[in-house]
């Protein structure tokens, strides 16, 4: 067992755990943070996708050791206290069903908007295209992405005046 | 107020499942021992020797179990769950294989230890010698029979059935055209992203069980693992907590981990829980949809249909635990939106060395509508007319309903189609694809040097069978509306669609109503969720409830208001005199009121206490029940018939024969529609599953039954990059047959997929398509065939929209 710290949700966590422990594990069994979800273990779904010092990451193909001393954010992380722009967009555009893939979509399409405000079609395709959906057939899910786009213009608007 | 019922409001469940709140399965029991399986590696082998020594040294491993361990009805076969005179070779699984594995992945020993990592350590080092015995895979070699599954099933024949109109073969030979053809479709499967999963609880204490698992049906699984763990019904509750999707998958129960989760629960005194890994499910939960059809249909000049004779193989795995559902369904709901003349219909039901089947999303009638429609586009190339007219001159008339099949349906009773507007339906899908104009757009297509091709399916689909749901609806004396029903929820929205019930009956806030579902200690009597099932049943047995709740509350109120009842009306949550807002009473004090006390804790209940309340002093205090709740079933006499027709435009690369889809459009009539953006949601979900089928979905077995594309690597499920734009359009025609009007609406959206891809692509190609899925590489192959003559290419290798 190895004592491994992190800085999750933006607070400093620590639990033991074995060298083999996996990232998804680690975050939802050890640390309790159920909202990261598992749902291949083989790195193809995204489901288990979080924000790994702000990238990415399919936490299912990480072992936790490796995430010591790193940033981690995951989709109870994502909206400070209420709902983030993301999260906003995705409940009004019926971008979820059974909420299963949404954690994964979430931290996807949250780095997406950062990194391209204003995505096009292909690149919100392009940007999603990792992550599985067996529910929504994804029309409403290529919207919430729009439409966050649209929510976070609104807001940094607001916050420039 | 305006009615909440029809209303495309916001999902009220998706604050929690948004912000990581939701409770799935193995998000429960954090410090629960972890089960893990050793499964057999071969399709078909005798169990030669268990060798659990070396697991035995695994630290913090609990307990290893094997057949021989399992006690009285632990240990028994499985049930039968829906038995039917025509499956007479019915069998099923142990829930540890004894003696003979008949699939790769049945279980065979139970390793249970503090973690999952262990479990599987220990589990790695158990040692299963086998006997290997010859696997029967495919249904070619199932029905040949050179080899058994069953030692005692002859032929591989588990069922056989027939169902007939009259003597089609007689209006078959007697028709001036005929045709004779076959057609097959491969497996695939529900394929939730959340897997199974079974988490349970003993309390030794009060003797009691509580398990929750990942399933479409608590009720069920509380009265199987009752009756196979030998306790009452009352000391088991089942909860269906958060589920990440079912699609058909998870009616299937009890699960071999559904008996012995709970069972190990309790002979260790521990909590035990086991989630699925996405290996474990393709190689151990159900797959669908393998079968081969083999149509001979005779019709007249016009293209109508005098007989139809279908003769369908089924492939159901390695044992039968759900019945003959799925071909009972295929073999019935063929014949979708059409008069076939005279109809026969036979199939057999065959074992094969491979993983269970039962009900995927569409349950057998993507295969009966990829027949159907088949069959009408192989007539209209036949005669040399326009799919659609050949359509139009064999749809029932809106005049015909009830129109009755002749045939009975997969709930035992006749099917008779309760209403619809067909023709109707055709002239609108027609208009959203274009599908007059499109000779203009395939010679533009085709000058660019581009191939496209159109396609239609249509479809009905038998919602909401029987045999009954309840509803249980309770208003407390802080004014909120407690509602519960049986049925379980996984994905569907059930939260918002019955509180828009509950809302609109009731005349109470929506933000005030809380809907419970899938967990029966809130309620008891329930069949599951299925067969787009939940909206009919449950949604009309919420609103009987609300009805009777609300008939006590005027009742209630009129005594207070000194009032007659029908002169009072509930707005707001707000018993009051029509025309008179002086006079009124808020529900939260009707409910106190709706149960007279002797004790009061709080100022609400304190007005309910026999020296607050007056009233006449020869009556008794109660009249009926006590508390402004009421319960409330709903128990159709058939299934109500959803209907649609789906259109689509392919495109197909003339060098790499990939598929495109260009437009895809939907006509869809689910009813009176509750909530149309879930519906929307719905099809859109069932659309991309149907596509999946279409194009990418197949379940690989090679000739040793070895699944080999048992990854999410190798199982291609679409992802947001092969689903195209659906355009919908919605019709409503209500169902005569229950007080809110609906029919289903889960499952439609898959049905016609691969039938009108196949079209489209036929279409394109000049080719016939008689087998799905298709692949770049067999669409390929197709034309080679089709160049050196032997692919069969369609007649009027355009379609006669050409101008
Ligand atoms: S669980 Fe990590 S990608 Fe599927
Ligand atoms: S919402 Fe269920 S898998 Fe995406």
């Amino acid at each position: 067992m190895t004592e491994i710290g992190l800085t999750v949700n933006g607070v400093l966590r620590a639990a033991s755990a074995e060298p083999r422990r996996l990232l998804s594990d680690f975050l939802r069994h050890d640390l309790g943070l159920t909202g990261t979800h598992v749902g291949c273990e083989h790195g193809v779904c995204g489901c288990c996708t979080v924000l790994f010092d702000g990238e990415p990451v399919r936490s299912c193909l990480m072992f936790a050791v490796t995430a010591a001393g790193h940033e981690v954010t995951t989709v109870e992380g994502l909206g400070a206290g209420g709902m983030s722009p993301v999260q906003r967009a995705f409940q009004d555009c019926h971008g979820l069903q059974c909420g299963f893939c949404t954690p994964g979509f979430l931290c996807t399409v949250t780095a997406l908007l950062r990194d391209n405000p204003r995505p096009s079609e292909d690149e919100v395709l392009e940007g999603i295209s990792g992550n599985l959906c067996r529910c929504t057939g994804y029309q409403n899910i290529i919207k919430a992405v729009h439409r966050a786009a649209d929510l976070i213009a609104e807001e940094s608007g607001e916050a420039d005046r | 107020m305006t009615s909440m019922f029809g209303e495309p409001i916001v999902r009220r469940e998706d604050p929690r499942l948004i912000t990581g709140q939701g409770r799935y399965l193995d998000d429960l029991g954090r410090d629960a021992l972890a089960a893990a399986f050793v499964r057999s590696p071969h399709a078909h082998a005798r169990i030669t020797g268990i060798d659990v020594d070396d697991a035995l040294d695994v630290d913090g491993l609990v307990a290893v179990y094997t057949w021989e361990d399992l006690p009285g009805r632990v240990g028994e076969r499985l049930p039968l769950l829906i038995p039917h005179p025509a499956l007479t070779h019915g069998r099923t699984a142990y829930a540890l294989a004894r003696d003979v594995v008949r699939h790769v992945g049945e279980p065979v020993v139970m390793v249970v230890a503090r973690d999952r990592y262990l479990a599987e350590d220990a589990a790695e080092r158990v040692r299963v010698t086998y006997e290997p015995l010859p696997p029967v895979v495919g249904i070619e070699n199932a029905a040949n029979a050179a080899e058994r599954v069953h030692d005692d099933v002859p032929g591989n024949v588990g069922a056989h059935l027939v169902q007939q109109t009259g003597d089609a073969d007689a209006a078959i030979s007697a028709a001036p055209h005929v045709l004779e053809f076959r057609l097959d479709i491969e497996r695939s499967a529900s394929m939730p992203l959340e897997g199974r999963g079974v988490y349970a609880r003993w309390d030794a204490d009060d003797e009691s069980l509580r398990v929750y698992s990942s399933t479409q049906t608590s009720t069920s699984v509380r009265m199987a693992i009752a009756a196979r763990l030998g306790l009452s019904a009352a000391k088991v509750e089942v909860i269906a907590p958060d589920v990440g999707g079912g699609f058909g998958v998870k009616i299937m129960h009890p699960w071999p981990e559904e008996v012995l989760i709970p069972w190990a629960a309790r002979l260790l005194g521990r909590e035990v829980k086991w989630a699925e890994d996405r290996r474990e499910h393709f190689i151990s939960s159900a797959h669908e949809r393998g079968q081969v059809q083999h149509v001979r249909v005779g019709f007249d000049d016009e293209g109508r249909l005098l007989g139809l004779d279908v003769r369908i193989q089924h492939d159901h795995g390695a044992y039968t635990p759900y019945g003959i559902i799925v071909p009972i369904i295929t073999s019935t709901q063929l014949l979708g939106p059409y008069k076939p003349g005279v109809y026969r219909v036979e199939f057999t039901s065959l074992y094969t060395n491979t993983v269970i089947v039962t009900p995927y999303r569409g349950a057998g009638r993507p295969q009966g509508t990829f027949c159907m429609e088949r069959t009408m586009d192989r007539i209209a190339d036949e005669l040399g007319l326009d799919r659609a007219a050949v359509r139009e001159v064999n749809l029932i008339r809106p005049e015909e309903f009830p129109y009755d099949q002749g045939l009975i349906f997969q709930d035992g009773r006749p099917l008779i189609y309760d209403s619809g507007d067909y023709p109707e339906m055709l002239r609108r899908i027609k208009e959203l694809i274009g599908w007059d104009d499109f000779g203009a757009f395939r010679a533009e297509a085709e000058r660019n040097g581009r191939r496209v091709g159109i396609g239609l399916a249509c479809y009905v689909e038998g919602t909401g069978v029987g045999p009954y749901e309840g509803g249980h609806v309770e208003v407390d004396s802080s004014g909120r509306v407690h509602v519960a029903t049986g049925l379980t929820s996984q994905g569907q929205g059930h939260q918002t669609v019955f509180a828009q019930i509950v809302a609109s009956e009731l005349g109470v806030p929506i933000d005030d109503v809380v809907v419970t579902t899938g967990d029966t200690r809130r309620f008891r009597y329930a069949v599951g969720t299925f067969a787009s099932r939940a909206a009919v049943m449950s949604g009309n047995a919420i609103a009987l409830a609300s009805r009777k709740v609300r008939e006590k509350a005027l009742r209630v109120a009129g005594e207070a208001l000194e009032a007659d009842p029908h002169d009072l009306e509930i707005v707001d949550g707000v018993v009051r005199v029509k025309g008179n807002v002086t006079a009124s009473i808020p529900l939260r004090t009707v409910a106190v009121l709706s149960n007279p006390l002797r004790y009061a804790f709080d100022d609400a209940t304190a007005q309910a206490t026999q020296f607050a309340v007056g009233g006449s002093m020869d009556e008794p205090p109660l009249t009926g029940e006590p508390g402004l709740e009421g319960t409330e079933y709903y128990s159709p006499p058939r299934s109500t018939f959803a209907s649609g027709m789906h259109a689509a435009i392919v495109e197909t690369d003339p060098d790499t024969a990939e598929v495109r889809i260009l437009r895809y459009a939907v006509l869809h009539d689910c009813g009176r529609l509750i909530n149309p953006r879930i519906v929307e949601g719905q099809i859109h979900g069932g659309v991309a599953q149907g596509i999946g089928g279409a194009l990418y979905e197949r379940m690989v077995y090679d000739a040793d039954g070895q699944l080999l594309n048992a990854s999410f690597m190798d199982f291609l499920m679409p992802y947001a990059t092969e689903i195209p734009h659906v355009e919908t359009g919605h019709m409503e025609t209500a169902s005569p047959l229950n007080p809110l009007g609906i029919k289903g609406a889960g499952e439609a959206g898959v049905i016609p997929g691969s039938a009108v891809i196949a079209a489209a692509i036929e279409d394109a190609e000049g080719i016939r398509i008689t087998r799905m899925p298709i692949s770049p590489s067999e669409l390929y192959h197709l034309r080679l065939e089709a160049a050196a003559g032997t692919a069969e290419r369609t007649r009027h290798a355009r379609s006669a929209a050409i101008p």
